[in-house]
């Protein structure tokens, strides 16, 4: 079954007349990776929210379905709980709570929702320790309150850690790549390599080829003005490193 | 996008969900209804109390006559009718039980239902968890806790005090007020009234008339008491005020550490609770002085609900002592409590933590006082007030330095934390330096929770209500890790129930 599809999709702001994203339409298997890249603006973090399901968007036209559901009709913790991630491309702060604390009790409300047993404490941090090694993620990270005073490359490695701890069905990355040094950018890809998995999907949003050495897409798409104008395999971002966006963009204006 | 737009319009609170809200049925001796001062003589004699003690209370009760029910507090609530309550409530044949096996099932029953284990047996023989295992804690460790001794008092007597033979061992005397004016008369005659006076204000000089009991403790010098004290107050009769008296004495170089906990049954009718707390450190001793609150709130249109018009207050008698009180305020209707510290020993040190939670339309007016007397004495205040709902939320707090309190030293932080756009948070602090060698400091911030935390948290999986908890938790984290280990997790708990509905 397609995990993901998109389709037609129109999506303006809801207290402007502003339209972000025009008539959009993909469809992602479980197995998939797809990039989408595209110049400031063109409404990619737009799309992620909306496939999150954050609010202040009205979605005109078109539909989205999640294994064969309504995913606009979801609020954003039925999506989580259903299988939908987003790694933040600006991760939010909340103070005070402990991110080890944090994964946990996002771990159990899914686990709730979903009608599972939540997991023991042991088992949780069997779980936590592991992945948190994986990613290069210090026990002192996971004491430290979410993403409070965390490096922008921390933040990025945070949010990857609360990808592999949940592990969700479709992993959105929005930028996760920027403010990654070299090594972490690594780690990162590692990371995130070691969850692509036969009926998991993922749609990975960068400005960089780079990553795209790391995390080898099957599909990439150039999102222009809320629109998908180009669709290719992976040597189209070799071919969009080279021209850049205008050859691309130009038509869709 | 303003933040307030996820949090759409502000649902009332639900009575339901006030879970402490049920009524224990049993037969109850009562005063007749009404204050006068046969009604004073009436109570003085069921607990077969001292002459002096009756004395003390028909003066107060003389002085209370004479004075005017304060009115600068920011609450409102219709006049209270002192003459339509009663001012005393005992389960029958509850006088003086002298063991567990003498106490009425039935209320053995009730406090069970509340969560609060009185067998001692139990506890002992670990079948029954006291507390509950505490969250996860950022290390992932889990903590189970340790033996906590507690008196339990149902509406105007204390029904039964737990593992008072072990604490006899260590010298700690912890027993109900009215068994302490018996059997310690004393000590409580040396203490009694020398923190919070019989004038001291209205309310201090209803209870001192009226007060039906509460809980003694005495610790000897260089004693560290071996366990947590708690006592927990029950309300249940109607249209009864509940006048707990505490008296907590730390001799030198003693240390205690004690937590009250507070319910009542949802009623129609709103319950006056007055009581008095006064707290003694001698030289290098030690008071650690927890509250949970949680009396009833009232219902969402503001029905009902408890008055709690509490004062309490800390002497720091001695020479390097220390009070901390910390409290949870997440119940009342209308909250007036300002617990204080009076700085007299040189080198002495108070603290208050507070956090306080107002949902629906519950009005809290409450802080504390640091009167710095003495030398060298230095107070700290953290104040987290979380207002949701139509309430309103006020941190009122003084600080003040006298001539001869060289170098003292306070540090006061109030944050307020606003659910929705229906509420109100204030911040009224009263600075009065008389040394110029005294160093103040006064933070304060309000903010609200923000649309991105909440869908933050919301794409992790959380639900609207659990995104609030977590993150109300987390702003009150500083002030939660203040409290004994052992109450921390069902704080938490308490916390996010007190907050169910808060938003739409
Ligand atoms: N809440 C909002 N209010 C106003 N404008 C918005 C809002 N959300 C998105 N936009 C606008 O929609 C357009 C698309 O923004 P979006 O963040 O989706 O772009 P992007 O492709 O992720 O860009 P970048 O590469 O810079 O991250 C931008 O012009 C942006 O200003
Ligand atoms: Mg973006």
């Amino acid at each position: 079954m397609t995990l993901l599809n998109i389709d037609n999709l129109h999506v303006k702001l809801e207290d402007e007349d502003r339209d972000i994203i025009r008539g959009l339409s993909l469809t992602v298997n479980p197995g998939e990776v797809h990039a989408i890249m595209g110049p400031n603006g063109s409404g990619k973090s737009t799309l992620s929210y909306v496939l999150a399901g954050r609010e202040g968007y009205e979605v005109t036209e078109g539909s989205v379905t999640f294994k064969g559901e309504d995913l606009l009709e979801m609020s954003p913790d039925e999506r989580a709980a259903k299988g939908v991630f987003l790694a933040f491309q600006y991760p939010i702060e909340i103070p005070g709570v402990a991110t080890m604390q944090f994964l946990k009790v996002a771990l159990n409300a899914q686990r709730k929702a979903r009608g599972e047993k939540e997991l023991s404490t042991p088992d949780f941090m069997r779980l936590v320790k592991d992945r948190a090694a994986k990613l290069n993620v210090s026990q002192d990270m996971l004491k430290r309150p979410v993403n409070v005073g965390f490096s922008g490359g921390e933040k990025k490695r945070a949010e990857i850690l609360q990808m592999a701890v949940l592990e969700p069905s479709l992993c959105i990355l929005d930028e996760t790549d920027s403010g990654l040094d070299i090594d972490a950018l690594r780690v990162v890809a590692d990371g995130v390599n070691a969850l692509r998995s036969p009926d998991r999907g993922m749609i990975v949003i960068t400005h960089y080829q780079r990553l795209l050495d790391y995390i080898v897409p099957d599909f990439v798409h150039v999102l222009s003005k809320g629109r998908i104008v180009k669709s290719g395999d992976k040597s189209l971002a070799l071919e969009l490193e080279e021209k850049g966006y205008a050859e691309f963009t130009q038509d869709a204006a | 996008m303003a933040d307030i737009e996820t949090i759409a319009l502000v649902k009332d609170i639900d009575v339901d969900k006030y879970k402490y809200g049920f009524t224990t049925d049993i037969e109850s001796d009562y005063a007749p209804k009404g204050l006068n001062e046969d009604i004073v003589r009436f109570i003085s004699d069921k607990k077969n109390e001292p002459a002096w003690m009756l004395e003390a209370r028909l003066e107060a009760y003389r002085r209370w006559l004479q004075m005017d029910e304060p009115t600068w507090a920011k609450v409102h609530y219709p006049k209270i009718d002192f003459q339509d309550l009663y001012y005393y409530a005992a389960p029958k044949g509850s006088a003086a039980p002298k063991s567990l096996d003498e106490v009425d099932p039935k209320l053995l029953e009730t406090y069970a239902k509340l969560g609060i284990p009185l067998k001692e047996q139990e506890i002992l023989a670990g079948v029954r968890k006291q507390g509950e295992k505490s969250e996860l804690d950022e290390e992932g460790n889990e903590y189970t806790s340790g033996k906590v001794a507690v008196d339990a008092v149902f509406d105007s007597v204390s029904v039964v005090t737990t593992f008072k033979a072990e604490l006899a061992k260590a010298g700690v005397i912890f027993c109900s007020i009215s068994e302490a004016l018996r059997e310690h008369p004393e000590l409580v005659k040396k203490y009694l009234f020398s923190v919070v006076p019989q004038g001291d204000n209205y309310y201090a000089a209803l209870n001192a008339a009226v007060f039906s009991d509460g809980s003694f403790v005495y610790v000897p010098p260089g004693v560290r008491c071996p366990m947590e004290l708690s006592t927990y107050f029950r309300m249940n009769a109607k249209n009864t005020g509940q006048f707990e008296r505490t008296l907590i004495i730390a001799d030198k170089g003693s240390y205690v550490s004690y937590l009250e906990g507070c319910t009542a049954p949802t009623r129609e009718e709103s319950q006056l609770h007055a009581a008095v707390v006064e707290l003694i450190a001698m030289d290098d001793a030690e008071i650690k002085y927890s509250t949970v609150q949680n009396w009833y709130p009232g219902d969402a249109e503001g029905k009902g609900g408890v008055y709690n018009f509490v004062t309490k207050r800390g002497d720091c008698r001695g020479s390097r002592s220390k009070i901390s009180w910390t409290q949870v305020e997440t119940g009342s209707a209308i909250t007036w409590k300002y617990p204080s510290c009076i700085l007299r020993g040189e080198e002495s040190r108070g603290e208050f933590y507070s956090i306080a939670i107002s949902n629906g339309r519950q009005q809290v007016d409450s802080g504390t006082k640091m009167i710095h007397l003495g030398k060298n004495t230095s107070s700290r205040i953290i104040s987290k007030g979380i207002a949701a709902g139509r309430s309103d939320n006020t941190y009122r707090g003084l600080v003040s330095a006298h001539r001869k309190a060289t170098n003292a030293r306070n540090f006061t932080q109030c944050d307020s934390l606003l659910i929705g756009d229906k509420c109100g948070a204030h911040t009224v602090p009263y600075i009065e330096a008389k040394t110029s060698t005294a160093q103040f400091e006064h933070e304060a911030t309000t903010s609200k929770i923000s649309d991105d935390q909440m869908f933050y948290c919301m794409s992790r999986g959380l639900s609207q209500e659990e995104a609030v908890a977590l993150i109300v938790n987390g702003f009150v984290r500083d002030v939660l890790q203040q409290l004994p280990m052992e109450f921390m997790a069902e704080t938490q708990k308490l916390i996010g129930i007190s907050l169910e509905g808060s938003v739409g």
